[in-house]
């Protein structure tokens, strides 16, 4: 990112006040094509598993590129839900770069065959995002499933060797995870990929799993050194402009982009603020109505995000200016006044917020997870939703005393999902 | 690089693709992924003008720049040359 300013007198504005008003597009839009996965991650901001009967077809897909090339649109980030699963996702990424609408799209890397990623190494207007939140099999499964580190790895190999450049391997810091960034790097530099952080958030099955799975203070601390040691190198796409109350800001615009410069069009073509919240308080219109253009321009909601922000109790805090109280979906998800400080805020307002007794989390608007997932590890004495499944025809008769649930999914694990 | 000079030749690359915006443009590079922002009207009319004018300095008068200004303007569109954004024709 360049910023190129000829005469610094006549632009007394800086250009992040500039965002704070709103642009004629989005910079960075993100289109969640599917809730379809074949994973059920314990985070998944989307709360993302069976497949919305009401999603976009490739007619309306198609008319919402179009309408992105004619508002220059230059790139989607298509995610999902696994948006590889829908049988018309590489004829909708075709249909978008040959209309001027770059495509970076993530993937847990299910569908990336050989043949697929040859196809996609050819075509120059397309980046991939392979999702990994460990860098070892036993820290990565345990929040995205079993076999989805084979699944991610066995992607990276292959897209690598097709000779995929534009590659990035993407990465959410949990507690978990913070003390492997360094192999995360590695892996990513074995495959030619650029590493890519961002921050959990408490939205969708985020919600259920935040309280055990955020960074704690030391390591929001030693993550912020070790993104400050990397600099440029490791991209963040902004989500940590909460940490730079620790000291310096970080690369990035450093602000809460949510319906000034950023947003979200999910499956069944609704809209909403920010891509990190799906819910129907950041709902801001639907494409179905009069297309996407109408919905940027003239949201209520939009409108009301792109006005002056009060900043609250945050106002007066010497990190403002950088921090600009945090991330607007953290608060909202974790039951914070949207004008207070982030749940995570470096200097601890966030928990002394979040010890507060009057708080009260959002129930989700949303839910598509699967409804057989296997059980998760979750904190708490929640129950556990096991289900149990039909005996398979091939399996030897057994009485339904015998039949062990547990065993069922044992076995449906070592299955390689 | 060479310096640039008010007889420069700049054209925008072929792979930039230009977006108006309240504060002057957005450009963004599809070879390099890179964004760049022209934080006034004038400077995107300056860059406008480059495609249309044989030298920097028919674009910058073109964009009605003050003379006094066009030290400040070279430093802009060297920036974007630098970035790739523009490229120099040859003479």
């Amino acid at each position: 990112m360049t910023l190129v300013a000829p005469a610094p007198s006549t632009s007394p504005k800086r250009l992040v006040d500039h965002f704070e008003t709103g642009l004629n597009s989005p910079i960075c839009l993100t289109w969640e094509l599917t809730y379809a996965c074949n994973l059920s991650c314990v985070h998944c901001l989307s709360a993302s598993g069976r497949r919305d009967p009401r999603e976009l077809t490739t007619d309306e897909c198609k008319a919402v590129i179009d309408e992105l090339q004619r508002m220059k649109v230059f790139y989607v980030n298509i995610g999902g839900g696994e948006p590889t699963v829908r049988s018309d996702f590489w004829e909708i990424v075709d249909y978008a770069t040959s209309h001027d609408v770059g495509v970076k799209f993530s993937t847990n890397g299910v569908r990336i065959t050989e043949e697929i990623a040859t196809r996609l190494a050819a075509n120059d207007y397309v980046d991939i995002q392979i999702s990994l939140d460990g860098a070892t099999a036993e820290v990565n499964d345990a929040i995205r499933g079993a076999g989805s580190f084979d699944l991610a790895m066995r992607a990276l190999d292959r897209l690598s060797s097709a000779g995929m450049t534009r590659l990035k391997l993407s990465v959410v810091c949990t507690r978990t995870n913070i003390g492997q960034l360094d192999e995360f790097k590695a892996i990513a530099d074995r495959y030619g990929a650029q590493l890519r952080l961002t921050r959990l958030r408490p939205a969708g099955r985020g919600a259920d799993v935040w309280n055990e799975l955020h960074p704690t203070q030391d390591q929001q601390r030693e993550l912020y050194e070790w993104l400050v040691r990397h600099g440029e190198n490791v991209l963040t796409g902004d989500s940590f402009f909460h940490l730079s109350a620790l000291g310096e800001s970080l690369p990035g615009l450093n602000l809460c982009g949510a319906g000034r410069v950023v947003c979200l069009i999910d499956p069944i073509g609704d809209v909403y603020a920010c891509p990190f919240a799906i819910h129907e308080e950041f709902l801001a219109g639907s494409i179905r109505d009069a297309g996407f253009g109408a919905v940027w321009r003239e949201s209520e909601l939009f409108a009301k995000l792109r006005a002056p922000q009060s900043g609250g109790a945050c106002r007066s805090c010497a990190f403002f200016d950088t921090c600009k109280g945090g991330c607007m979906a953290a608060k909202f998800f974790t039951g914070l006044p949207l004008d207070g400080p982030d749940p995570e805020c470096v200097r601890g307002f966030g928990e002394e917020a979040l010890a507060r007794a009057d708080r009260v989390r959002p129930k989700p608007s949303v839910d598509r997870s699967h409804r057989t997932s296997p059980p998760r590890p979750r904190g708490g004495s929640r129950p556990v939703p096991l289900t149990l499944q039909r005996v398979r025809p091939a399996a030897p008769p057994v009485s339904a005393c015998e039949e062990s649930p547990v065993a069922e999914y044992v076995a449906s694990l070592k299955g390689g999902r | 690089m060479s310096e640039l000079t008010l007889e420069s030749s700049l054209r925008l690359h072929p792979r930039v693709s230009v977006r108006p915006e309240p504060f002057g443009a957005l450009l963004y590079h599809f070879g390099t992924r890179q964004l760049s922002f022209l934080k006034s009207p004038q400077l995107l009319a300056v860059v406008e003008a480059c495609g249309t004018e044989p030298t920097v300095a028919d674009a910058l008068r073109v964009a009605r720049v003050a003379e006094s200004e066009f030290p400040l303007y070279l430093r802009a569109l060297q920036t974007l040359r630098a970035s790739h954004m523009l490229v120099e024709e040859a003479a």
